[in-house]
């Protein structure tokens, strides 16, 4: 049976590959790095629609599911382990075998514990050497599942031929020989990268790849050889005619050459003898490097199929054509430089300006909104679409207000809707961009700006008659605003439809506390390509009953799952908690180079340029992914590297001409913890800071953190320190925002608000370092890279209150009184505590050696009534503030 | 090692006979709630009858006798008293890892002693003793709550500890062979071996390893879904020495399956139906005649190397089973 090279792997049913099976095709839609969709899916914990994806799959005739979770916004063990879970109850989509495909071993290894069949691991490679080859390799084993090896050793990929036989030659023998590996379950993966790219290097990309899979099949017996196809043809993204036709070439030869199965997405594949027949030659020429000129041919003919030029050289062929195509290509394209001219050659073309609106403009967005609907077009873009739509109907208001002095009113739109950020809130980037999506999709924002009050919101919402109100916030307070202002509408008996959205809602929240209150439609709206099919739902007078009724009962639903759900968790009393609390020594307390208080004005901002953390920056505008892999990222990365010119285009003008200023204030104060608090020693006298600690129930051997355990007890008898710090790089921002707004010129609006939020960030940990090396001194040697210092490689902490380690928004007045931060900062404060200017970060320093982040977590009632009695305020006070904290209903 | 070349040798030879059913023996004995409690667990405060594992040291005498019966009957190998010998399976009487570790010691102890003893009597016949393994009451690829599909009551972790921890006790105890048997989730027995192979690179030493799985239903799937050959497909990443079937099904039933694993199956097949389906009273009452009559169906056709009896069989079963198959070839393994 040692001769056996048939590659068995088994789902609920068997999937055997022998030499003879024709190619194996493996569904890659299940796949975050690769499928924008699914990735949302998983972050919004979507999985029976994830689950929907996977068994379209196999529908479709996926032989096996590749499953990948590897993405830094979500806990990939944790995605993967639950997918496969549920897999496990889906027959239909469980008959087939699985392939776990991830670069982290332990999310590997997480799969291969769920998985009942004999699944692939994609992959492992000798990239960390021999050792751990081997011990992963038998870890697989063990598990019983067949394995990608990809080549790539200690000195980087393979990328030539004889790199790729080496190295599979070498974990060849190290698995049969010395992990006695079953040779048949041993799968090849020799690297599929792009060709055609201009680059010479890369001339050999496609042939070497055959030839490697030729020699292995023929050389080391019963390996089998897989790859992801659609890599090859990465230059050619958009030009679906060439694409198609590589990828068929590209599996036909490697068919031809001994791959046996492969990542390829069957509506990407041409039929090989269905492809153009000069076409097929020129691709084939491309792939088996035939002639010298073969890139370029296929780039000419690229282009003649595309009808477009090559982008990157400043093309105005588009120039040429008729005004309505010239309009629809600026708006997909987001040029304004021709826009007012166009405008006006397409005012005196048609009767009325109304027209053009209604006509060239909204057929172009209508392009604009299927694209990115569909996937095919990303947020930048379309904010930019926005910038050139708005700018035209600025062009046209003249001539329709002097139309409509004649005619009367005319209402063209779908539906109005009012947006807001609610009363003590002062966030608006995410609130901006659903609006800006909303208005590509022809709706007409009424946007009342931010800290609106529940009156100002009802009154303006009944004055205008609008169809949906959009209510956003950022902060945990805000929560409760939009319950308060859902009951308002109902104490008036209004039934328009509310939309809730923002960075602390959740669907939880809504369904649990704005819906039971609102009798009328209630959604929480995840991001902004979400919220237009649900507004045009709950607009639409056919599909509003509907909309309104599954919703109502989707969300009663979730209220009784959610209600059984909170009986699993367990809480311990605060007293358990506090007796088992960290145990830590306080040896090596360092006092503060001074005591009191320091301000920083103007502080230098090129130095805080380098310490920018950007991946929240392309968060911000929807696209996922780290910095700066996402540069590489297949469907974002060309958008990503756009959108980065324009931030740091902009960082230049800011940083020459000083358009924005960075401020700190910091302070060291002596400090000692008392139970879960810590008296700070002012000269005004004792200021206490109440902190929380964590109640979930945890392993025996676990500590229940508190912050006020970092400092020194009272009973100790050491003399111990808390340091102080509120920044912001927002001064200055109004006048820019003011322009980019006149100028309707949304993109650069939202960017600005984007950069200086990373500008005060960077600030933020900037001075952190200052303050360990310098202001408090107790590092004495630091040498960390701005990547490891975004991984908090650093020693002590800067937690912020508000946020998971003390979550209490409340605490803020204390320390900005304590700094004294609205006089030395001009960082001023809402009465529901957010930050104004809202690029600014505040926050206490711990020094103590083993501090750490972490998140306290729900609480329970008996701590809740303890925090009470400690800040001199009632249970309902700290209820209201805590509410999404609560381990109870109340 | 010896008994491992011996049984590979005697598996060769011809079709090896496994004993049957030990809850069924244990019932005849009419025995009381004191039966199962020793000094130590006079006043444990769970009930404890019918935790039958207990009997290898509470009434060792009992548990002896019967696996003396069974070789009587012509059995080669008798499985140990350890169905239920995990820690997770104990856990619904509230015994911990002291008492099971006695109950797999003991269980593979006495176990050895009869067989060395019968074996005693005639060398030319040698006996096994089978480290029993069964599936726990726990599912690792199914959610007991029917609301919640992504929820386990049991994690991988943890059923390679306690499966681990019954291996080694049954090692220790001085079993020939390790059985993992009535699987009806594959994972729960990728778990076991899982456990069994890094107990055997910690010893340094390797046992023959039994698998027998369960088709639950006339649809000739695992409780977990997989087909039959799924399952062997699932489980053949280690060096057995026999893949079968067992439980749940009466003989006649099994035979589609056991032909999948004869086409397939590069390991010696086993099979150990029960005596039947239960009457209307919950009893097994195929006759040992009638249930032989079945099994030669499998003998005839060359589907199996080893064979016995599961839920409902008796030493008179085993003994009409070992008479009839002492006429056949065993099935020759895959070339």
């Amino acid at each position: 049976m040692n001769k056996d090279y048939t590659l068995r792997l088994s789902g609920l049913e068997p999937l055997v590959i022998t030499k003879e099976t024709n190619f194996v095709n493996v569904g890659e839609r299940t796949n975050v790095t690769g499928s924008k969709m699914f990735l949302r899916l998983i972050r919004e914990g979507n999985f029976d629609a994830a689950l929907a994806v996977a068994r379209e799959q196999v529908e479709g005739g996926a032989q096996i599911i590749d499953i990948n979770m590897d993405e830094g916004m979500i806990d990939g063990v944790e995605a993967m382990e639950r997918f496969l879970k549920l897999i496990a109850s889906e027959p239909d989509i469980s008959r087939v075998p699985i392939m776990i495909d991830s670069s982290k071993w332990e999310i590997i290894e997480a799969g291969l514990k769920c998985v009942q069949g004999k699944c692939v691991v994609n992959s492992i490679s000798l990239k960390g050497g021999e050792e751990e080859f081997v011990r992963q390799a038998k870890t697989v084993k063990r598990f019983g599942a067949a394995v990608i090896v990809m080549l790539f050793d200690e000195l980087g990929q393979a990328d030539n031929f004889e790199r790729r036989i080496e190295i599979a030659e070498r974990a060849y023998r190290i698995l049969t020989e010395k992990v006695h590996f079953p040779a048949g379950d041993i799968i090849f993966d020799p690297n599929i990268f792009p060709v055609a790219t201009g680059m010479e290097e890369h001339r050999r990309n496609a042939i070497d790849f055959f030839r490697g899979s030729k020699w292995i099949t023929e050389n080391l017996p019963g390996a089998k050889i897989s790859g992801g196809v659609s890599n090859v043809s990465f230059s050619f993204r958009g030009n679906d005619k060439v694409r198609e036709a590589m990828h068929s070439a590209f599996l036909y030869h490697g068919i031809q050459n001994g791959m046996t199965m492969g990542i390829v997405n069957p509506s990407q594949l041409e039929v090989y003898n269905q492809i153009d027949k000069e076409l097929l030659d020129m691709v084939e020429d491309v792939l088996l490097d035939r002639r010298e000129d073969a890139t370029e041919r296929l780039l000419e003919y690229a282009e003649k199929v595309k009808g477009k030029g090559k982008e990157k050289v400043l093309d105005l062929e588009w120039r040429n054509a008729p005004v309505a195509d010239r309009l629809s290509h600026a708006l997909v394209k987001g040029i304004v430089e021709f826009i007012d001219e166009d405008t006006e050659e397409a005012r005196q073309y048609f009767n009325k300006p109304l027209e053009v609106i209604e006509g060239p403009l909204m057929a172009g967005m209508n392009i604009v909104g299927d694209l990115f609907g569909s996937g095919k077009m990303f947020l930048p873009q379309v904010v930019k679409s926005a910038r050139v739509m708005k700018k035209a109907v600025a062009y046209l208001l003249p001539y329709m207000d002097a139309e409509k002095k004649l005619s009367g009113d005319t209402s063209t739109s779908q539906g109005k809707i009012l947006m807001a950020t609610v009363k003590g809130d002062v966030h608006d980037i995410g609130k901006n961009i659903v609006g800006v999506v909303m208005a590509c999709n022809n709706f007409e924002i009424i946007d009342i700006g931010v800290m609106v009050p529940a009156e100002k919101i009802l009154e303006a919402a009944i004055r205008e008659k609008v169809d949906v109100i959009g209510l956003s916030g950022l902060i945990t307070p805000s929560l409760d605003e939009m319950v308060h202002v859902a009951k308002e509408m109902e104490r008036l008996g209004l039934k328009i439809p509310l939309l809730i959205g923002g960075a602390t809602t959740s669907r939880a929240h809504t369904a649990v506390k704005i819906d039971p209150v609102y009798s009328g439609p209630v959604v929480h709206v995840l991001d902004a390509s979400k919220s237009v099919p649900v507004a045009q739902s709950l607009i639409s007078k056919d599909q509003l009953a509907g909309t309104t009724k599954r919703i109502k009962e989707e969300y009663e639903q979730f209220r009784i799952d959610y209600k059984n759900r909170k009986k699993d968790k367990n809480f311990v009393a605060l007293t358990h908690a506090q007796q088992k609390k960290m145990a830590l020594t306080y040896e090596q307390i360092v006092a503060p180079t001074f005591l009191g208080n320091k301000t920083f004005i103007d502080f230098p901002l090129d130095e805080l340029r380098e310490r920018i953390d950007w991946t929240p920056f392309f968060l911000t505008w929807e696209l996922v992914g780290k910095y700066p892999r996402i540069f590489d990222d297949k469907i974002v990365g060309v958008e990503a590297k756009k959108l980065f010119e324009d931030a740091n285009k902009m960082l230049d003008e800011v940083i020459a001409n000083k358009l924005l200023e960075a401020r700190a204030v910091i302070g060291f104060y002596e400090a000692n913890s008392a139970g879960d608090d810590v008296i700070v020693q002012t000269s005004g006298g004792e200021q206490t800071f109440h902190f929380l600690r964590q109640q979930n129930e945890k392993a025996a051997n676990l500590p229940y953190l508190c912050l006020a355990d970092f400092v020194a007890p009272k009973e100790s008898g050491k003399k111990d320190y808390m340091g102080f710090f509120a920044v912001t790089a927002g001064i200055g921002i109004e006048p820019l925002i003011e322009k980019y707004e006149a100028d309707h010129d949304d993109y650069n609006s939202i960017m600005i608000k984007a950069i200086a939020d990373r500008l005060a960030e960077a600030i933020a940990e900037k001075m952190h370092e200052l303050v360990r090396t310098k202001y408090w001194g107790f590092v004495e040697n630091e040498q960390l890279t701005n990547d490891e210092i975004i991984h908090e490689k650093y020693i002590s902490i800067r937690p912020a209150p508000g946020y998971p380690a003390c979550p209490d928004h409340t605490e803020k007045r204390k320390l900005f009184d304590l700094l004294q931060a609205e006089e030395a900062t001009s960082i001023t404060l809402t009465e529901n505590y957010a930050m104004y200017p809202t690029a600014a970060v505040s926050g206490f320093y711990f020094a103590h050696p083993d501090s750490k982040y972490f998140a306290v977590g729900k609480i329970d009632k008996d701590q809740v009534v303890d925090y009470a009695n400690r800040k001199g305020e009632s249970v309902e006070y700290i209820e209201k503030w805590l509410a999404p904290y609560l381990a109870y209903d109340n | 090692m010896d008994s491992n070349m011996n049984i590979n040798e005697i598996l060769k030879q011809r079709i090896l006979i496994l004993d049957g059913a030990m809850g069924t023996m244990i019932q005849r004995y009419k025995l009381e709630e004191k039966d199962f409690r020793n000094e130590a667990l006079a006043n444990h405060h769970r009930p404890l009858k019918g935790n039958n594992d207990l009997l290898s040291f509470t009434r060792p005498d009992v548990i002896k006798a019967i696996h003396r019966q069974y070789f009587d009957a012509g059995a080669d190998i008798i499985e140990t008293n350890t169905f239920s010998g995990t820690t997770i399976a104990q856990a619904d009487y509230d015994l911990g890892q002291e008492w099971v570790d006695l109950i797999n010691y003991e269980s593979a102890k006495i176990a050895r002693e009869v067989a060395d003893e019968v074996t005693a009597l005639n060398p030319a016949k040698p006996r096994f003793v089978a480290g029993a393994m069964g599936p726990t009451n726990r599912t690792l690829s199914i959610s007991p709550d029917v609301n919640d599909p992504g929820f386990r009551a049991v994690t991988f972790e943890e059923l390679v500890i306690a499966y681990k921890q019954q291996a080694r006790k049954l090692i220790e105890g001085g079993v020939d062979i390790i059985l993992i048997e009535t699987i009806f989730d594959t994972l729960n027995a990728k778990a076991a071996l899982f456990a069994v192979d890094e107990l055997f690179e910690e010893l340094g030493k390797h046992w023959p390893i039994m698998i027998s799985g369960t088709i639950t239903d006339a649809s000739g799937r695992t409780l977990s879904g997989q087909t039959t050959e799924a399952f062997l497909i699932s489980m053949q990443h280690m060096p057995l020495l026999s893949i079968g079937l067992n439980c749940a099904l009466g003989a006649s039933a099994l035979r589609p399956y056991l032909q999948v694993l004869n086409n397939n199956a590069p390991f010696y097949v086993s099979a150990y139906p029960n005596a039947g389906l239960p009457n209307e009273f919950g009893e097994y009452d195929e006759s040992p005649a009638a249930m032989a009559k079945q099994v030669e169906e499998f003998c005839k056709e060359g589907l199996v190397n080893i064979l016995g009896g599961c839920c409902g069989t008796t030493p008179d079963h085993i003994q009409a089973i070992a008479e009839m198959a002492g006429r056949y070839e065993p099935r020759k393994l895959l070339a």
